[in-house]
């Protein structure tokens, strides 16, 4: 009885495991599944969870649908514009945080946990209404400075911690040796710092890359100017009825988030960027 | 939040359940070369004057704009006159208003309650699997929480599409012969559900994942002198596992409960507020009045509404994150 019940008592367990993990990965796979399965098979009305046959046409509908280029290059130049001006602000405020002695230290850092948690869903009208006044109506570079906002405090509080990990005495050294304290952090404490940055900037460069609320209220009338996320919601407004080609760009959309925290994996579920991304 | 990751991987809370504060404020090792002078200052002021310009100003603003009478002749003309508290009169006098704050509550709670129960077992069953159903189950949740958001929406609107959707032919086939084309968009219950559905399935892998990393920190001598003492589960869950991740878990409660106003992209996607207002939430109902009616002064006053109402669980949340930056400072 011994050696048997705790078999026995795991069926249960890893058969809710099986549950969980079919509940997780099935709307991703009916996703992929669907984006290569022929037209005449979806619109069937006995759906097969395996697809007969298979076919790459709703890609090429979806890749060659107007403006396709345009939007992912929208998307990259906001993303990654954002990204950079916000690890570029917070280093700066992370490495006064972490290092140096002044007043005010712990109310800045409140500020930036207050920063953290702000309502974007509840500053779209103001947002709209000022960028209207100001003329950034349907331009990029309003959308890059909200996601550089979007993005900052968390990037702070993350390269705070990371400075933190680096002993300081490393950098004393170095100012002994006659290296300025810039100097020291250049290039004693930057190349340590890298892989924290790197991460960090992935989290930010997803959550540039899904945000949907901004791009659509601030891009109305200059309809090139729209980002992935945009255009993937108006997809089928575009195509109508064409689930495939609707699912391929959806699949298209989401690949290189989902490959960047397959990645980070052990990263993430460590708690790495615990909390960080949020849709 | 990074006060999660740091508590988790580096201050694993002491198991008498008292946070330990640090003497003084302090930085963690004061530097050596005198006073830094003005350089902190210079380093902080691009961050300073961004929160300023670009989160401070817009919510100024919105206060502002729910204190006058803001229409579209107002956004062209831009000779708004203040009217003072009319607009949240008008508001609070309002049946529709009541109701979706009314909704507003009901969605929270649903959500909030399934996140916390379903991801509290999910963190549970990973502690107690294998090495391959671990590593299984962890990669799961990871996929999920990748999906972006819009990808997430368009699928599930494809997997309930009343035609050829998943779900019915798999109700249909089960016998639920109802279920046929059944169109869940078109009713309010039904799309409301779907919402509910998604927000949960989207959430739970946070959840989970940093509720499993706090469990991890639970030292197992505790586990093993409980059941030695001959301590039922829900015994030892109870006196020990729940008191030791209690910081953590009501840390994800309410990132949980502020988070579901994030839901206004899935809701905006996928009903618009619809059928009818049966998906019609506080953020939803806000940028209808503004953008859709024209009505920014009344769209701006629930804006403001929804943020008094979040500033509430708020600081339920900065009261636990305060405790974690006095204990690394």
């Amino acid at each position: 009885m011994t050696t048997t019940r705790p078999r026995m008592r795991r069926i249960p367990l890893n058969a809710a495991a099986a549950v969980t993990v079919a509940l997780c990965l099935f709307p991703v796979y009916w996703m992929v599944a669907t984006a290569f399965t022929p037209a005449r098979d979806i619109q069937s009305d006995s759906p097969r969870l395996v697809p007969r046959t298979w076919t790459l046409d709703h890609f090429r509908t979806a890749v060659g649908a107007d403006g396709f280029g345009l939007f992912w290059r929208n998307s990259l130049l906001v993303t990654l514009s954002a990204v950079l001006l916000s690890l570029v602000v917070a280093l700066g405020s992370a490495y006064a945080v972490a290092r140096m002695r002044w007043k005010g230290r712990r109310q800045f850092m409140l500020m930036v946990f207050i920063a953290q948690m702000a309502p974007w869903e509840s500053l779209i009208i103001p947002v709209y209404i000022i960028s209207r006044d100001t003329g950034m109506l349907d331009r990029l570079p309003t959308l890059t400075l909200v996601y550089f906002m979007m993005t900052l405090p968390f990037t702070v509080i993350v390269l705070r911690g990371f400075i933190g990990t680096i002993p300081p005495e490393l950098e004393e050294s170095a100012q002994v040796d006659g290296c300025t304290r810039l100097g020291a952090f250049r290039h004693i404490a930057f190349p340590l710092l890298a892989p924290g940055l790197m991460a960090t900037s992935l989290f930010g460069y997803i959550t540039a890359w899904n945000e949907f609320a901004y791009a659509n209220f601030l891009i109305i009338k200059q309809q090139d100017n729209r980002t992935l996320p945009v255009w993937l919601s108006s997809f089928q407004n575009v195509f109508g009825t064409d689930w495939g080609a609707t699912m391929a760009a959806s699949t298209l959309f989401a690949a290189p988030a989902l490959v960047v925290f397959l990645l980070l994996q052990r990263h993430v579920t460590s708690g790495f960027a615990a909390g960080a991304v949020k849709g | 939040m990074t006060a999660v990751r740091e508590q988790t991987a580096h201050h694993p809370p002491p198991s008498a359940g008292r946070p330990r504060r640090s003497p003084g404020p302090g930085p963690r090792r004061p530097s050596k070369d005198g006073g830094p002078g003005v350089w902190p200052y210079v380093l902080i002021a691009p961050a300073v004057l961004g929160t300023l310009y670009l989160l401070v100003h817009p919510l100024v603003r919105a206060v502002v704009i729910s204190l006058q009478d803001f229409g579209l002749r107002q956004l062209i003309l831009g000779d708004a006159r203040f009217v003072g508290l009319d607009n949240y009169g008008t508001l609070l006098g309002d049946s529709r208003f009541w109701e979706v704050v009314r909704r507003t509550f009901l969605f929270m709670a649903v959500n909030v309650v399934l996140i916390m129960v379903l991801s509290t077992l999910v963190a549970l069953m990973i502690e107690r699997l294998g090495r391959f159903g671990r590593f299984a189950v962890l990669s799961s949740l990871v996929l999920t929480w990748a999906m972006p958001v819009i990808a997430a929406t368009t699928v599930f609107q494809w997997l309930f599409h009343s035609e050829f959707g998943i779900v019915n032919a798999v109700l249909t086939d089960l016998g639920f012969t109802s279920f046929d084309r059944y169109a869940w968009f078109a009713h309010g219950p039904a799309a409301f559900a779907i919402l509910v559905a998604l927000v949960v399935w989207q959430s739970v892998p946070f959840a989970a994942i940093t509720l499993y990393s706090a469990l991890t920190t639970v030292p197992v001598e505790l586990y093993e002198s409980a059941r030695l003492d001959g301590a039922s589960g829900a015994r030892i869950f109870r006196s020990i596992t729940f008191p030791v991740v209690r910081p953590i878990f009501l840390l994800v409660f309410s990132l949980e409960v502020i988070w579901t106003f994030k839901a206004f992209v899935q809701i905006w996607v996928m009903t618009n507020g619809g059928p009818g207002d049966a998906t019609t939430i506080l953020p939803v109902y806000a940028v209808q009045t503004a953008l859709s009616s024209q009505r920014y002064d009344l769209g701006s006053a629930a804006s403001i509404v929804t943020v008094v109402l979040m500033s509430g669980v708020l600081v339920l949340y900065f009261r636990q994150m305060f405790r974690q930056e006095d204990e690394l400072a």
